[in-house]
């Protein structure tokens, strides 16, 4: 199973929803691995959006693809990672117009980043679906040295750019689309709890 | 019992500041609307303002205190002079007759700081505008605004007839590319579905009018996607007149009686207890008042509680709702 109930946290913290249809002009859908399910079972409950949506799919170690594409998508990409598909995100979003609707689903790196790329186009964040599906692991912050640390699933890891052993926090930040991982031994250098995983 | 209450314990008024003016300047706009300008009796400037504000106009009407909110229609860049403009209704409570017989330049006259319930997301990659009749004031702050600061806005403006369109030969001379006038005398509808149909991306949709045009923007707009966060609207309800009632105000131990034409609010304040408001409209929920006990009906007519707060008899919004029944005991 795919799905993963977060406990609750701060309120800094994203929380996330079941995808549903709702009206509108032009549907974008953007997932990665485990996403795409959801995007299935949203298909599944309205298969009127296809043809309208456009879906933008990165499998990142999957095999979705075929099952997504099956789902006659209006258009479907597939990128090998999300850096490659950034631009053609940007690309929708310039074109766009008022109407489309946004459903985001996968791990939460992804929808972050796609979130904060629409809110840079001018789209409130509100108004935008995001299901989590797959992973647990976060894109981090280091808030030392500001270099981001991608698919961290252990807490406490180590900055991949500075080498700080750095505290997972629920502290996210929306912009970056990046939680914050702040040094866990400063003041005593070498006293590093041992690294566990992210919610066992 | 009635009097004032100098032990309330009530919260002081946000805003209670009030700004002391001259009537600098009245002009006749049509057969309906009138512009008020006013100066700082101080002979300073005005705090500064944004565009959609609004600012609560104290008339002492004999032995009666009117207060009515109206739009800034002024430039906010210009603090010399505020401005509003005033639509006459006949059917109203009496404040836009008051200040359109009885207001000269000259009068002295007591204006609220400026509130703002009605913003420019200033995020939005584009502002249209869809304004009836007098709605257009909030929208002539907002495009003085943007103008400022090269904004990207569009407005269509919707009026009765061209006797009856105030600012439309303003506008038109200026903006020419941005406004679109349409006159119900002939038959000229805001093509709504065609105009909400490719909007750019990250653009905001503001509506001010009557409450049709409101309901018909919105609606129209939630179903083609527009999320809820892109529609503003700026909608006052004036208070409605309704059956005398009682009430009990617990803090400050006293009984009002609210009469038929004023507001609960006004009943409150009669009485000298400093309740809060900001918009008196129905909009802005700073006066939300907690009821102690009651045995009745509340008549809610703002639209700041939710439907269960509304059900649930524990809330009331003096400014414009009222209450018929035996008993309503108020926090107050």
């Amino acid at each position: 199973m795919s799905t993963f109930e977060f406990p609750p946290s701060i309120r800094s913290r994203p929380v996330y929803c079941v995808l549903e249809a709702r009206p509108g002009k032009a549907h974008l859908m953007i997932a990665d691995a485990e996403g795409a399910e959801a995007l299935i079972d949203l298909a599944l409950r309205a298969p009127e959006l296809m043809a309208k949506a456009h879906v933008i799919y990165i499998p990142k170690a999957t095999d979705f693809g075929a099952a997504l594409n099956a789902l006659n998508p209006a258009q479907y990409y597939e990128g090998p990672s999300y850096s490659a598909a950034v631009s053609r995100i940007k690309r929708v979003f310039s074109d766009a117009s008022m109407g489309l609707q946004i459903y985001l689903s996968g791990t939460e790196g992804l929808m972050g980043q796609a979130l904060s790329e629409a809110m840079q186009a001018g789209y409130d964040h509100t108004a935008i679906q995001t299901e989590h599906r797959g992973s647990l692991a976060r894109r981090m912050q280091c808030v030392h040295c500001k270099g981001i640390t991608e698919d961290v699933s252990n807490d406490p890891f180590q900055c991949s750019h500075c080498g700080l052993n750095l505290f997972v926090r629920d502290h996210y930040s929306r912009r970056l689309a990046a939680f914050q991982g702040v040094c866990i031994d400063a003041e005593e250098p070498g006293n590093v709890p041992p690294s566990k995983e992210l919610y066992s | 019992m009635t009097g004032t209450a100098p032990n309330s314990t009530a919260p002081k008024t946000v805003g209670a500041a009030k700004l002391a003016v001259r009537v600098s300047a009245i002009t006749t706009l049509n057969a309906l609307v009138t512009r008020f300008e006013f100066q700082r009796i101080d002979g300073a400037d005005f705090p500064t303002f944004s565009g959609g504000a609004h600012t609560v106009v104290e008339m002492m009407d004999g032995e009666k205190k009117r207060l009515n909110p109206y739009s800034l229609m002024s430039d906010p860049a210009e603090l010399s002079t505020y401005a509003i403009s005033v639509r006459r209704d006949d059917q109203g409570r009496g404040g836009s007759l008051f200040m359109h017989q009885k207001i000269k330049v000259g009068d002295e006259m007591a204006l609220s700081y400026p509130v703002n319930l009605f913003v420019l997301d200033l995020r939005a990659r584009k502002h249209l505008f869809v304004a009836g009749g007098i709605g257009i004031t909030p929208f002539l702050a907002q495009i003085k605004q943007l103008e400022a600061i090269g904004g990207n806005w569009e407005l269509h403006y919707s009026c009765r007839s061209p006797d009856l369109g105030s600012y439309v030969d303003e506008l038109t001379e200026y903006y020419p590319h941005a406004t679109s006038v349409y006159y119900d005398d002939k038959k000229q509808l805001i093509d709504l579905d065609n105009l909400l149909d490719g909007q750019p991306f990250g653009t905001h949709l503001y509506v001010c009018g009557p409450k049709g045009m409101i309901d018909w923007v919105r609606k129209t707009a939630t179903a083609t996607g527009w999320p809820q966060a892109h529609v503003h609207h700026e909608e006052f309800f004036a208070p409605q007149p309704g059956r005398p009632f009682a009430v009990r105000l617990k803090k400050s131990e006293l009984t009002v009686e609210v009469g038929a034409q004023e507001s609960l609010l006004e009943a409150i304040e009669r009485l000298g207890v400093d309740a809060p408001y900001l918009c008196r409209g129905g909009a802005c929920g700073q006066c939300e008042t907690d009821v102690l006990d009651s045995d009745g009906t509340f008549l809610h007519r703002d639209h700041w509680l939710e439907d269960d707060e509304k059900e649930s008899g524990e809330k009331i919004m003096p400014c414009v709702s009222r209450f018929e029944g035996k008993i309503l005991v108020l926090n107050r």
